[in-house]
């Protein structure tokens, strides 16, 4: 049985994913997959993207993945990468295009870099890009050995408004503050690279293959 | 409280050695690869440039080898270019291990390959590397820049800050500009140039060519107004650690990843 299965829909390059974590889990079988069986049968399911969310949604569907990202996100370990987050979401300012709907909240883009201004008075570029503070705003196994305000690599121009509090995981400023990860029973999400985040993202990383979600209902 | 500046070591490589050039010539060997990468990583390097400067075809082969390597030890992001001709080219980096894929010569040529490849993989993965040169304000008291390509030895009458805009409007999602007029001197970054591009456009720049001290990292930031510096001598040769740039950064009210 595959230990790991890393959802590819055809967006975006899954080495980085795939080779962090078989740096973290050296005895796992971690398989880069577009097989919906194979991501059914996986114990834990890594949910990544890149590029444009309708693209995304429009690959996803193209292979038959929706149900099962679906089930898997119900059910066991899941860890969603940057557009992985947000095509959790229900919409996307992006094409306004539908998205999961697993989380109540929306995908906005950020203001133009003209309207945003760091402390000396320099405009901010879009695409966010570099290594962002994330401050913890919950506990969880996953930020084990984290210290909040960790810095971690971000490359991304849309980000998530959630409806309500309660998903918070984690957030960061750019200049106001937006939400970078979200943790919902077994689902844990986040808008940076773990991958690409030299010893914090690989913490991370070991963390989510050693989590045991508390389950009451999600037997699958 | 926020994103930091970066500071990205550049690693020139050919025939699978790591080489530093002067004004574009006269190259001297600075070492392996994969070894200098993972120095680099420790030191806290945020992100890895790899420039294949290889002149024949024959050995392109060798950087997706080397990025293989490097890409399964460390994990921070990485940017390869040179030779990249098609999407093809940017498709065979990002399998390797690349994160980004940086173009330039094939811009020029084809500016319909930036706009393609940032189509097909998100301009998040697409950089457009320039390199400029200063020449006569033609009539004016401005400063006015000109792209050149093949590695610095072409002309091509391009406005570099108009270029810059073009390469975002295409798709560009980050520029790379290097002074031709510094890279090698050690005199510090044309920083006229540096912050004419980075305030025309909405995507990072980053400044590169002629770091020499820590202070020209700085005026790169501060006055340049760039979003990352990159620097390959004065790393290369044990002159400085990444980590001491980042203090001497720090020292001056940027706020680094430390």
């Amino acid at each position: 049985m595959t230990d790991i299965a890393i959802i590819d829909y055809g967006m975006g390059n899954l080495r980085s994913v795939s080779k962090a974590l078989e740096h973290v889990a050296p005895n796992a079988s971690v398989v880069v997959t577009s097989d919906p069986v194979v991501v059914r049968q996986a114990a834990r399911v890594v949910f990544p993207g890149q590029g444009a969310m309708p693209n995304c949604m429009h690959e996803m569907d193209a292979r038959g993945l929706r149900d099962a990202v679906l089930d898997a996100a119900a059910s066991k370990p899941f860890l969603g990468i940057c557009l992985g987050l947000q095509m959790l979401f229900e919409t996307s300012e992006e094409g306004n295009v539908q998205g999961l709907g697993i989380l109540p909240g929306k995908v906005r883009h950020f203001p133009p870099a003209v309207a945003m201004q760091d402390a000396n008075g320099q405009k901010l570029k879009v695409p966010h890009m570099g290594w962002n503070q994330v401050h913890q705003a919950i506990e969880h196994p996953l930020w084990q050995g984290i210290t909040t305000d960790a810095r971690f690599y971000f490359v991304h121009s849309y980000y998530v408004e959630t409806a309500n509090p309660e998903p918070v995981a984690a957030y960061s400023f750019y200049p106001f503050q937006f939400t970078c990860a979200v943790a919902k029973d077994n689902i844990f999400a986040v808008q940076f690279h773990p991958e690409k985040s030299h010893a914090a993202g690989l913490t991370l990383l070991g963390n989510f293959v050693r989590w045991e979600p508390n389950f009451t209902n999600k037997a699958s | 409280m926020g994103l930091a500046k970066r500071i990205i070591p550049c690693l020139d490589v050919t025939n699978g050695r790591v080489v530093k050039g002067i004004n574009f010539v006269a190259l001297r060997d600075a070492g392996d690869p994969v070894e200098i990468s993972r120095r680099y990583d420790e030191q806290g390097a945020d992100e890895l440039t790899f420039l294949d400067i290889t002149a024949s075809s024959d050995n392109r082969d060798l950087i997706l080898r080397i990025i293989e390597e490097v890409a399964a030890q460390v994990f921070i992001p990485l940017t390869v270019g040179g030779g990249v001709r098609q999407v093809e080219d940017v498709r065979r980096l990002l399998n390797a291990g690349a994160d980004k894929v940086s173009i330039n010569t094939s811009a020029v040529q084809n500016p319909q390959l930036v706009a393609d490849a940032a189509g097909h993989y998100g301009s998040q993965c697409i950089v457009v590397a320039i390199d400029a040169k200063q020449v006569s304000g033609a009539g004016t008291d401005t400063n006015r820049w000109e792209v050149f390509t093949h590695g610095g030895r072409k002309a091509t009458g391009l406005d570099a800050v108009e270029w810059a805009k073009k390469m975002q409007s295409l798709g560009a999602g980050e520029i790379l500009l290097t002074s031709m007029d510094r890279d090698g001197t050690r005199n510090g970054f044309d920083l006229a140039l540096t912050r004419a591009v980075s305030d025309a456009v909405d995507v990072p720049v980053i400044a590169s060519g002629g770091v020499g001290n820590l202070q020209h990292l700085v005026d790169g930031v501060l006055q340049g107004h760039a979003e990352a510096v990159l620097a390959a001598s004065i790393f290369h040769y044990g002159e400085y650690s990444i980590r001491q740039a980042k203090e001497y950064m720090a020292q001056h009210g940027i706020e680094v990843r430390l």
